[in-house]
């Protein structure tokens, strides 16, 4: 059922259009996990994975699992059991056996265009290579998209945090299950392995439903890409990013996107 | 040799022990609540330095057997001790973990170079009290204390909801 990393290409034929943004669907994708604390020999923790704009409701569409990617406290895979897809969210367990820290990911990378052919517009996915004859004023962009949270049984562990350098990733610098209300936490934001300087990140706490204020702080990384989230109330809070490139010396644009759900809790 | 050894422990534990050995007693008090649904709280004692940093974890009071069910789950629900001292700690520990307490006053008392106090060092401390309970809230209650004691001292903090007088008295 879940795409291990050889698998992505599969998934990201299937559903690469509905896990990158777009102007048309500008949605907040989310993975809420059902604690991020938790003790014990081993324990379970559930997962919601959707989009929609109020945070954290189920509203508008479920995310598909197809690249999602759980990494253990040793940095090997975790296998999730799907437990499937509703109108309006996907939802999957995923077993904690081994103390230490867990991310859980939906990941994807690929190259998506379009181009001109008998006067028409078309889209494609993959390589220009496979494009038919006579397609003409090719437009391609390389696009990698991330939305993760983490969860921790026992004491927080780094291993599974090591960034891919692939797109836009977070590098926590106060480790995301032990960041609390009133404590300052710093990220670092790295796009393909380098410091993502002057990256714009949307940090918004849940419970958009129960409030006038949308609550949302446009928060900047400095040079070292670095940035400093002080949630003023426990919660769960959700952060956005995205970055884009044009196309420039027949390199394709560039788009990466990252969302991330952190669970502040109180002192 | 080895009787040489065994005598140099001996000697430099009394050194460092006076006849009369500093002791620090605890008593907490559970409150008897009115509520539909009771059980008894969870409830870790420990000791914090001046820097906040956890020292010592004196007692933790869980469901130690609650078989087949991992008692050690909910332990998180104290979540100041768990994020300073017990996410880190292997429990059931030894001589800390005991059995959760019925309502009423639990008195402990621990000495200088005996588990679990052990050496403590002289300096600034607080001792922290943490309870939660299923069903219901959590609390902190603190005490500072100086560490050791120049003279036997005693103080009393009260709790609202979770906890009731908790006091620590010690003795030089």
């Amino acid at each position: 059922m879940f795409a291990k990393p050889s698998l992505l290409a599969l998934g990201l034929a299937l559903g690469l259009s509905s896990l990158l943004p777009s102007q048309a669907d500008a949605h907040r994708r989310w993975l809420l996990p059902s604690a991020t604390v938790l003790a014990g020999e081993s324990d379970l923790v559930t997962v919601d994975a959707a989009a929609s704009n109020g945070l954290f409701l189920f509203e508008h569409r479920p995310m598909p699992l197809d690249s999602l990617v759980v990494t253990g406290p040793d940095g090997e895979p975790v296998d999730p059991t799907i437990l499937g897809s509703g109108a309006y969210r996907s939802v999957f367990d995923v077993p904690l056996a081994m103390q230490g820290t867990y991310r859980i990911a939906l990941v994807s990378e690929g190259v998506m265009g379009s181009y001109e052919l008998n006067g028409e517009r078309q889209r494609f996915r993959g390589s220009t290579d496979e494009l038919p004859a006579g397609a003409t004023d090719i437009r391609t962009s390389h696009n990698n998209s991330r939305t993760e949270t983490f969860v921790t049984l026992g004491a927080p562990s780094d291993t599974a945090l090591q960034p891919t350098n692939s797109g836009l990733e977070m590098v926590p610098v106060t480790h995301p299950n032990d960041v609390v209300a009133g404590e300052p936490a710093v990220m670092r934001f790295l796009l393909d392995g380098q410091p993502a300087a002057d990256l714009e990140v949307e940090f918004v706490a849940g419970g958009t439903r129960y409030r006038d204020d949308p609550g949302i702080a446009m928060l900047r990384t400095d040079a070292e890409g670095r940035l400093t989230l002080e949630a003023g109330e426990p919660g769960m809070y959700y952060l956005e990013a995205s970055s884009t490139r044009e196309a420039a010396d027949g390199e394709p644009e560039r788009r990466a996107s990252y969302t991330a759900v952190l669970e502040f809790l109180p002192l | 040799m080895r009787v040489s050894i065994a005598f140099a422990f001996a000697a430099t534990g009394l050194a460092a022990t006076p006849a009369a050995a500093q002791e620090m007693a605890v008593s907490v008090e559970i409150p008897r609540l009115r509520v539909a649904e009771y059980h008894r709280p969870y409830v870790a004692i420990w000791i914090e330095d001046a820097s906040g940093k956890s020292v010592r974890t004196l007692d933790v009071w869980y469901d130690v057997d609650l078989s087949p069910e991992d008692g050690t789950k909910w332990l998180p629900d104290m979540r100041t001790w768990w994020r300073r001292a017990g996410r880190s700690m292997k429990m059931p520990a030894n001589g800390v973990s005991a059995p959760t307490k019925a309502p009423g006053t639990h008195a402990r008392t621990y000495r200088q170079g005996s588990r679990p106090l052990a050496n403590l060092p002289a300096g600034s401390y607080t001792l922290r009290v943490e309870a939660a309970r299923e069903v219901g809230g959590r609390e902190l209650v603190s005490l500072p204390f100086q560490w050791p004691p120049k003279a036997s001292t005693s103080a009393t903090a009260r709790g609202k909801s979770e906890l009731g007088a908790v006091r620590l008295t010690t003795k030089r």
